[in-house]
């Protein structure tokens, strides 16, 4: 299967298999199952409250659910912790904004390099020798990143001060400093207007097709998801009532119920 | 008598200069010392969002440590070393039974584990080390003595040796410190922790490793504090209440500022020694014991964030 841009969707990079998750005796996810394979846009969509974000925070460590397996790259765990998701190649953006507001749009993206950055502690505190070729190296691909999301002039801004949508892009690029393998995308475009929109639209197609990352995104704005996403998966009351493409999904039953509510 | 509260002092200050730059001076030091203290609740207020009610404690405890190897017949820097080794470790120890099973607990449960912290320390210390204050190996540290009698002014000011290299030491402290913040791996990860834990923990940063470093750094502060403050008096558990004097340091300063601790503390410790100078006389002395909680109050009422810190703004 070959989608625009010549792309090849691959094999399966990350597999969620039966995840539970209750808080309390609240059930957020009830026996979720589906698939992410390599180079795809994969699509979460479902009304609010429907275990979309738990589904995120599951698949990079934030929550432990209390029953099934996620295989990413081929390793099985119930359990991985935030940090081992991000050094495995996991990088996501939350819905609501979560960046280093004291710190610098630059300072912000290079904090996505430190776990590549391995030189001894000393040699920074001197900053010298292979610390400052090291940091150089970095700051580099963080400009190339700068200048792909068209930031250049927001680079010593504190990120506090940036307007909504600009922050979202920041921290997009934050999490594109990871070079991650799998990219996880909580709403990206919530609360920006249409020509916001449209520009993350863009990075997002620009992401993919250029670097290969696989991404996965929650996103309210249906004409978004049915234009950019290549399948879709369909929670309601944490449960995943649909999975196919966006044109199996949009004529689904069980979908337009959901959305539309329906007496039963 | 408003001439003597309002005026009298300044006449004083301009007709006999030395004297003003020697209170000036002595003020300094005291400032720098509280500083310090004051940069130790910092560093962890920042990283961590914990009031760290410890931080007096650990101050005696590192000068204990030292002071009590060197007793055991460790030679003096080797015991320094040792000493630093004990302050990592006891990070360590914190960070593993008490922060992290705390983890997500609010704020007051985290500050009241920090009370708990305080008396095991004290305990622990005393059961090593006894309850007997200790002096300081000040002339083993290689730390100089005597002073330096400076002509000026018309008169003759004079500068303790030991008290310039506390100045001195405390000033590297804060600018190693600043490269550390600013610009290392570990620095931005620090700052990065302090403004969210959140997208911290998003970009694979370990809050447990960061935590350790942040409490290393404090211990280090901690010792630093110690010696300098036991070689004035001595080192004994009585210490720990200079403690309470960077609480004004910290109102004054902002909770989350490193350059607000030190100009709280300068501010501070200048203000009440020519405080008690000055002014002291007029209600019989014993000034300075009181009047940092009163800057303190004042500056609560009018600007409770602080000189520095981070303006306090919640939406209802």
């Amino acid at each position: 299967m070959t989608a625009a841009g010549g792309r090849r969707i691959g094999d399966v990079l990350l597999k969620v298999e039966n995840i539970s998750l209750a808080f309390g005796g609240v059930r957020a996810l009830s026996e979720v199952s589906f698939d992410i394979r390599a180079h795809e846009i994969r699509a979460i969509i479902g009304p609010n409250g429907a275990g979309k974000s738990s589904l995120l925070n599951v698949i990079n460590g934030f929550y432990h659910p209390q029953q099934g397996t996620i295989t990413f790259k081929d390793i099985a765990r119930t359990n991985i912790g935030p940090y081992d998701a991000a050094s495995r190649g996991i990088a996501r953006t939350f819905q609501n904004i979560a960046l280093f507001r004291g710190m610098s749009t630059l300072d912000n993206i290079m904090t996505g390099r430190l776990l590549k950055m391995k030189v001894p502690f000393f040699w920074q505190l001197l900053r010298y020798g292979p610390a400052m070729r090291e940091e150089v190296e970095h700051r580099r691909f963080v400009e190339r990143i700068i200048e792909f999301l068209e930031i250049e002039d927001i680079r010593k801004v504190p990120v506090g001060r940036l307007p909504y949508g600009l922050q979202k892009r920041v921290e997009l690029g934050r999490a594109l400093a990871m070079e991650p393998e799998l990219l996880l995308l909580d709403e990206p475009m919530a609360g920006m207007n249409v020509e916001e929109k449209e520009d993350m639209c863009r990075f997002i197609l620009d992401v993919n097709d250029e670097f290969g990352t696989t991404i996965a995104l929650i996103e309210h704005d249906m004409g978004v998801v049915m234009d950019i996403s290549d399948r879709v998966v369909v929670l309601d009351y944490g449960r995943k009532i649909a999975d196919g493409t966006p044109e199996e999904v949009k004529a689904n039953r069980d979908v337009i119920d959901a959305y539309l509510g329906v007496k039963h | 008598m408003l001439y003597n509260i309002l005026i009298d002092p300044f006449v004083q200050m301009v007709e006999l200069p030395d004297l003003f730059v020697q209170v000036l001076w002595e003020g300094t030091v005291a400032g720098v010392l509280y500083a310090l203290i004051a940069l130790g609740f910092v560093l962890i207020f920042k990283a961590s969002g914990v009031f760290n009610f410890a931080q007096g404690i650990m101050v005696v405890f590192a000068a204990l440590t030292l002071v009590g190897l060197h007793e055991a017949g460790v030679p003096a820097l080797l015991a320094l070393a040792l000493t630093v080794a004990v302050m990592y470790a006891l990070a360590w120890s914190i960070e593993r039974i008490v922060l992290r099973p705390l983890v997500n607990q609010p704020d007051i449960i985290l500050f009241m584990a920090t009370f708990g912290i305080t008396y095991l320390i004290i305990g622990l210390g005393e059961f090593i080390f006894g309850g007997r204050p200790k002096t300081m190996i000040t002339d083993q540290l290689l730390l100089p003595r005597g002073a330096i009698d400076v002509q000026m002014l018309g008169g003759r000011v004079t500068f303790q040796k030991l008290d310039i290299a506390a100045a001195v030491i405390a000033g590297l402290m804060v600018v190693v410190l600043a490269v550390f913040f600013q610009s290392t791996r570990i620095g931005r990860a620090l700052r990065a922790v302090a403004d969210s834990h959140k997208a911290a923990l998003s970009v694979g940063i370990s809050l447990n490793q960061i935590w350790v470093i942040v409490w290393f750094t404090a211990g280090l502060v901690a010792l630093v504090t110690g010696v300098m403050w036991g070689a004035r008096s001595d080192v004994s558990f009585a210490l720990q209440i200079i403690a309470l004097k960077a609480l004004p340091v910290l109102i004054l300063g902002g909770f989350t500022s490193v350059p607000g601790a030190i100009v709280g503390g300068l501010v501070i410790g200048i203000g009440e020694k020519i405080g008690e100078f000055y002014w002291g006389p007029l209600v019989g002395g014993g000034i300075e014991s009181w009047l940092a909680y009163l800057i303190a109050l004042v500056f609560l009422l009018f600007r409770p964030q602080g000189l520095f810190g981070d303006k306090i703004i919640e939406r209802i």
